[in-house]
């Protein structure tokens, strides 16, 4: 049992500095208030002032991005962005982090964060309709990682299965940084009827703030909080401060919040999750981003537990929870609906003018203060920035040492970060909602748009090795991968959302790199114009001082106008003519190739063109709209020999290939190149149109890869390399 | 004419079943709902869809069995008219005792989704009509608990009887004798593991799973 210490008591023994506030920062609330706060009020403070809640850290390095956009119907501040996409409808998406939780309760850590992110997606009034994600763990070769890795699948695949929310794509890497500090991020699609778009305000002084949903207790105190401190060997115990799912809970919940948005608008004022740090950031925000007031009385708080006091309650992280402003004299009408859902609505509080934020417990005012103070006035800071010493300026370049072509790329298919996903994505319902149209066959998964021509490619992309190497270059490729996956798709990119993965921002290197990170991602944004709609920062990715590769995850989503624009990365046909868009340097610093070899990545990354990245990408958008190419296939881990064998294995169907490029060069990853193949009948027209951009390489055909390299010959079974890729990982997780 | 599709909270593949039949097969699909206690009159036949009825808490479908609408669906299967339970459907079907054996976890413990190659073993059926027997089909799969298994005397019976209608090619779940889909004794129900109405959309990878729909709005026809 938590004991309440009385405002002396926080002063002297410093409790605030335990719950993540500052000297400076206690003394601004003092300043705020005009008094010691309580035990409740330090508590809200050190919530909605943490990095999570409040951005204080990265808010500086976030106005780079690009935010507005004729396409952009609602940008960052709400629960998810929105992008018009014609016809009354738009798209809304989000991604989140759950690194520290899925770190220390990975099955609960990785489903609650899918139940947050679906939350937030419904609570715009759009039905989701579709889930990705981005993991990234320690090496295969430690029992701890392999429970991760199936824990975090698993509650991925619980929640979102149940939910009945396909999870089309995502990625999976590997790497020895991630051993003690996962990446968990997903991201949820939804689709919103124009006219039924919502807000999370509270305005109008006497309408009742609803809290509906799972009752409350005391899982996931401090959530927040916990997010925004690094890990030392003891976070074993901090399991408390993950919360627990209910997908079933959260799908009846959904079913009636979106009957409410969608035929009872007229009583709906404002509807938000209750996410981070639960019921005091949902409600504070209502409130302050309506210029409202608000008094809640905890009393009338559905509780699970006996006992709570009121920080618990208001910093109870609770799954399946959402908050509503409902117009006042329609109380009944609501708690109808929601009991139809076998769902719980009940008043907690209303709408205030004076702007305070009250909180009554057991008929006593126990928390009094301003309700912008807590919501809108964090301080903000600018860290001091430092390049890390890891950052090489000497030019030079790491070759691969290759002894055995086919040796080498038999070795590299086995690559966890290489090999087929299939042991992870076959545990995600990835067809529910029958509009799933292609997962794995393409760079972007496609889902149709239900009644209309057109459909959504999506897809989430990080290269945290290529950041490490240059944050600021890896952060323009992270978004410009992310574009050509959706362009080799057949799409038009509409913008993105990213969770911010890095080490502390306290430590100047790591702030450099979040600094030259964002500035990256922002650049490649203005050049696809693909504004930034939403997203989440997660900061102090590190255990024992040892900070996460600079890991910032893109979710892209962009628009197929037309259904017969779909393309896939498989073969299509034996005799079909293979071309390579785009020139191939020597780019191995940073690569798969590269780690395979020296278990380590190092030196300086190479260069990238952004303007360059971009006519590649218009001339395949042409290539497809003139319906030249047949299949379309981005080039990225692994180079050309990696991309050609994908989309043999995709197909079944072999090649043969002759190229002026060394064995060595085969694996290399220059950026802005695709493989594409050609019917012959259109030989003259695909060469006109591509100009230079195109290089020759063979033609489809047979159940062989056959690759001749200008100093070595790759030839290997079909069968064989595709029994080598399709085992690996299966085999590597038992 | 109506089909009518039961929905239990946690339903979850009802409305792909109402597409399906809707704007695929062309005839009228009615969403029932679990606290009904009769089917709409004119119900041509009954669907239970997939999905995680009651979060699939307890077992699957233990719970959604009790629910009041499965009485009338008990009256509806007892009157010979036909009954077809997909997934989640298949297990609240067994249940219920409307269709024989149950449902365990698959035998790799995972959920499994992925493209999904049967055979079909009885083409006799109003279920099953327009296959030709033993012809390969794709129907996806997409579940976690659908491990049949029934004793070696309701085996003998689903064989002599021809109720086994559907069998896996490369068992993905440990099912008995490799069995997808069983129809009940006067061959009325029908529970199968596959989704036929993922398969029935060229466009989303497949359209076998309209030669079902077909067999059965035909033989509904007949019958009138």
């Amino acid at each position: 049992m938590m004991t309440e210490l009385t405002p002396t008591e926080i002063r002297d023994q410093k409790l605030y500095l335990q719950w993540g506030l500052s000297e400076d920062e206690y003394q601004q609330i003092q300043n705020d208030l005009g008094r010691l706060p309580n035990f409740t009020e330090t508590g809200l403070f050190a919530a909605m002032w943490s990095e999570h809640c409040s951005y204080k850290n990265s808010k500086p390095l976030l106005k780079q991005f690009p935010t507005t956009g004729d396409q952009i119907l609602q940008g960052p501040g709400e629960g998810a962005g929105i992008v018009d996409i014609g016809d009354g409808q738009a798209v809304v998406f989000k991604a989140e982090s759950h690194n520290h939780p899925t770190a220390v309760e990975p099955y609960q850590g990785a489903a609650t964060g899918v139940g947050g992110i679906v939350r937030d997606i419904f609570s715009m009034g759009a039905r989701p309709i579709a889930l990705m994600d981005s993991l990234h763990f320690g090496e295969l070769n430690d029992a701890h990682t392999k429970y991760l890795v199936d824990q975090t699948i698993a509650g991925i695949g619980d929640y979102g299965n149940c939910m009945g929310i396909p999870t089309v794509g995502g990625e999976t890497t590997f790497d020895s940084i991630y051993q003690s500090n996962p990446v968990m991020n997903a991201m949820c699609v939804g689709l919103l009827d124009v006219n039924d778009q919502q807000k999370g305000a509270a305005a109008g002084v006497g309408n009742s703030i609803y809290y509906v949903g799972a009752k409350t207790g005391r899982d996931g105190i401090q959530g927040a909080i916990f997010a925004s401190t690094e890990f030392s060997d003891e976070h074993e115990t901090q399991r408390s401060a993950v919360q627990v799912g209910d997908p079933f809970a959260e799908k009846q919940l959904m079913e009636a919040c979106l009957e409410l948005i969608h035929e009872h608008s007229d009583i709906l004022v404002g509807i938000q999750d209750m996410g981070a740090a639960g019921l005091v950031s949902s409600s504070a925000e209502m409130g302050a981003k309506a210029g409202y007031g608000m008094e809640i009385n905890l009393d009338t708080v559905p509780k699970r537990e006996n006992g709570m006091i009121p920080y618990e309650l208001m910093l109870s992280e609770s799954q399946e929870r959402m908050l509503l402003c409902i117009k006042q004299g329609h109380e009944r009408e609501v708690e109808e609906l929601f009991r139809r859902y076998d769902s719980e609505a009940v008043q907690i509080g209303k709408v205030t003018a004076n702007k305070q934020y009250q909180l009554f417990f057991k008929n006593q005012l126990v928390a009094d203060v301003p309700i912008h103070a807590l919501v809108d006035e964090a301080p903000v800071y600018r860290q001091p920035s430092q390049k890390p010493a890891h950052i090489s300026n000497k030019a030079g370049q790491w070759y691969p040492q290759i002894d055995n072509l086919t040796n080498t790329f038999e070795q590299i298919l086995k690559q966890p970060t290489i090999a087929n996903k299939s042991a992870i994505y076959e545990r995600y319902d990835s067809q529910v909602q029958t509009n799933t149209i292609s997962t794995d066959r393409s760079d972007a998964a496609v889902v149709r748009i239900r009644g209309t021509k057109k459909a959504l490619a999506m897809t989430t992309d990080a290269n945290p090795r290529y950041l490490y190497l240059d944050p600021q270059i890896g952060g323009q490729i992270a978004v410009s991968e992310a574009a050509r996956n959706i362009v080799a798709t057949g799409g038009i990119p509409l913008a993105i959302t990213d969770c911010l993965n890095f080490g502390s921002p306290e430590d100047p290197e790591s702030y450099y790199e979040l600094e030259q990170a964002t500035k990256g991602m922002a650049e490649a944004c203005a050049t696809f114009d693909t504004p930034v709609i939403s997203g989440n920062v997660s900061l102090y990715n590190e255990s024992n001082q040892q900070p996460i590769y600079p890991t910032p995850m893109v979710g892209m989503v962009g628009l197929i106008e037309n259904l017969d624009w779909i393309t896939t990365l498989d073969f299509k046909k034996d005799g079909d003519l293979i071309y390579v868009l785009g020139k191939t340097g020597d780019d191995f610093n940073g690569s798969e190739i590269q780690k395979m070899q020296d278990t380590d990545i190092h030196g300086q990354l190479f260069d990238f063109d952004l303007e360059y990245e971009k006519k590649q990408q218009q001339l395949v958008t042409k290539l497809i709209h003139q319906r030249l190419i047949k299949s379309a296939h981005d080039l990225a881990e692994g180079g050309l020999a990696i991309g050609l064998a994908e989309s043999s294995f995709a197909s079944g169907r072999g090649f043969s290939v002759k190229t002026q490029l060394t064995g060595g060069q085969l694996f290399s990853e220059t950026q802005s190149r695709f493989i594409v193949t050609v019917d012959p009948e259109n030989q003259t027209q695909f060469e006109k149109m591509a100009g230079n951009a195109a290089t020759y390489l063979g033609v489809v055909g047979g159940q062989q890869l056959r690759i001749q390299a200008s100093d070595s010959l790759l030839q290997i079974d079909l069968k064989q390399a595709q029994a080598s890729w399709k085992g690996a990982l299966e085999w590597q997780l038992k | 004419m109506k089909y009518s599709i039961i929905r239990f909270p946690g339903s979850n593949c009802d409305w792909d079943m109402f597409y399906t039949l809707q704007d695929v097969m062309n005839v009228t699909p009615v969403f029932v709902d679990y606290r009904e206690e009769e089917l709409p009159e004119n119900t041509a036949a009954v669907f239970i869809p997939g999905g995680f009825s009651y979060g699939d808490y307890l077992r699957s479908g233990a719970i959604a069995r009790f629910s009041p609408i499965m009485e009338a669906v008990k009256r509806f299967a007892d009157s010979g008219r036909p009954v077809v339970g997909i997934c989640n459907g298949f297990q609240v079907l067994t249940e219920a005792g409307l269709l024989p054996g149950a449902l365990r976890r698959n035998d790799s413990l995972n959920f499994i989704c992925k493209p999904q190659k049967l055979t079909v073993e009885n083409s006799q059926t109003r279920f099953t009509s327009r296959f030709n027997l033993n012809q390969t089909v794709m129907f996806p799969i997409a579940h976690g608990e659908g491990n049949y298994y029934c004793d070696e005397d309701t085996l003998k019976k689903l064989e002599s009887n021809q109720q086994i209608l559907f069998r896996y090619q490369g068992n993905p779940n440990g099912s008995t004798d490799d069995i997808a889909g069983i129809t009940n004794e006067r061959g009325n129900v029908l529970g199968m593991m596959p989704h036929p109405e993922r398969a029935s959309d060229a466009l989303l990878g497949g359209a076998d799973g309209k030669l079902l729909f077909q067999s059965l709005i035909e033989s509904v026809a007949q019958n009138i």
